[in-house]
């Protein structure tokens, strides 16, 4: 909100703030695309009535990155994936999050070699990392609900970076 | 996995100069030819109505560092006939690893040869299309060789 309030004017902003926040989190839609094993996890939190997404406004997976904003990279990231991966994060409308599920996805995992981005961090702004090797689901689902806090305290940092 | 020795057998008689080595593992023999007679050899393998090797299982090459001559490429072939199976290999020094490509015999080497290229850095020569095939095509170097660093050329500074 780059509105300037005085007085009084700055607690209604402040609220009205809020309530964006509160939008915001409430219906997250994820972009829906996997990058190897953790993806897998990542279908059963979104896909199966027994983790059930759909509790917190995210039963939508976008197969579209235009309508998405949150990025799970669900995943190990080869170096040939990441120009793909980075096009998507750009399609993508702001404001937009970030979660680095998994070991490969925050770090590179057990494949420390040639041809793997060791951590997407390095090329995108994280706001959750989800440590595990594939995390359950609900592992994911904390991991969502801490980025939800994050939002709606507007301290989450993909939103941060653009003001 | 019926092995046929009289592919070993026949090979002798009939390219007495080239079959240098042969051996077996497990049950399993192979034999190495010079790559100046690998064309003629895997032809051979392929048309004799005894052994009708038709397909091509998988091409792939091995890295004896620091041993010369260095490399290894192997041809691991099957007869969709008599359901046998056949192991030739190739020699070739890291100053001129160069075989010629068997596409011509076995269509399907097309991406086995690729890919060998692309991990190891072998060329085929012949090859209708010699590509990286996994890795990007801006790629330096050939990762499967075991003189190639392990994160990658930008890893050591
Ligand atoms: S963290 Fe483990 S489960 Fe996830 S993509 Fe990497 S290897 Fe697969």
């Amino acid at each position: 909100m780059g509105v300037k309030g005085e007085g009084q004017g700055s607690v209604i902003l402040t609220q009205l703030e809020w309530l964006v926040n509160w939008g915001r989190k409430s219906s997250m839609w994820p972009l829906g695309f996997g990058l190897a094993c953790c993806a897998l996890e990542m279908i059963a939190t979104a896909g199966g009535s027994r983790f059930d997404i759909a509790r917190f406004g995210m039963e939508v997976f976008r197969p579209s990155p235009r309508q998405a904003d949150l990025m799970i990279v669900a995943g190990t990231v080869s170096k040939k994936m990441l120009p793909a991966v980075l096009r998507l994060y750009e399609q993508m409308a702001d404001p937009k999050w970030v979660i680095a599920m998994g070991a490969c996805a925050s770090t590179g995992g057990v494949f420390d070699t040639y041809a793997v981005v060791q951590g997407i961090d390095r090329y995108l702004p994280v706001d959750v990392y989800i440590p595990g090797c594939p995390p359950r689901p609900e592992a994911l689902l904390h991991g969502i609900l801490r980025l939800h806090d994050m939002v709606q305290k507007g301290i989450a940092r993909g939103a941060s970076l653009r003001g | 996995m019926s092995e046929e020795p009289k592919a070993v057998e026949k090979l002798q008689e009939k390219f007495p100069e080239a079959v240098k080595e042969v051996g077996e593992f497990r049950g399993q023999s192979w034999v190495v030819v010079p790559r100046e007679d690998l064309l003629k050899v895997c032809e051979f393998l392929r048309d004799d109505p005894d052994l009708n090797f038709d397909f091509l299982s998988f091409v792939c090459g091995v890295d004896y560092f620091p041993r010369e001559p260095r490399f290894e490429v192997v041809y691991q072939l099957y007869s969709t006939k008599t359901h046998s199976r056949f192991r030739l290999k190739t020699r070739v020094s890291s100053q001129d690893a160069t075989v010629p490509s068997v596409t011509s015999i076995w269509p399907t080497a097309d991406w086995h040869e690729r890919e060998t290229f692309d991990l190891m850095g072998i060329n085929f020569q012949g090859h209708p299309d010699l590509r990286r095939i996994l890795l990007p095509a801006d790629w330096v170097g050939h990762p499967l060789r075991k003189d190639y660093p392990l994160r990658g050329p930008e890893s050591i500074s």
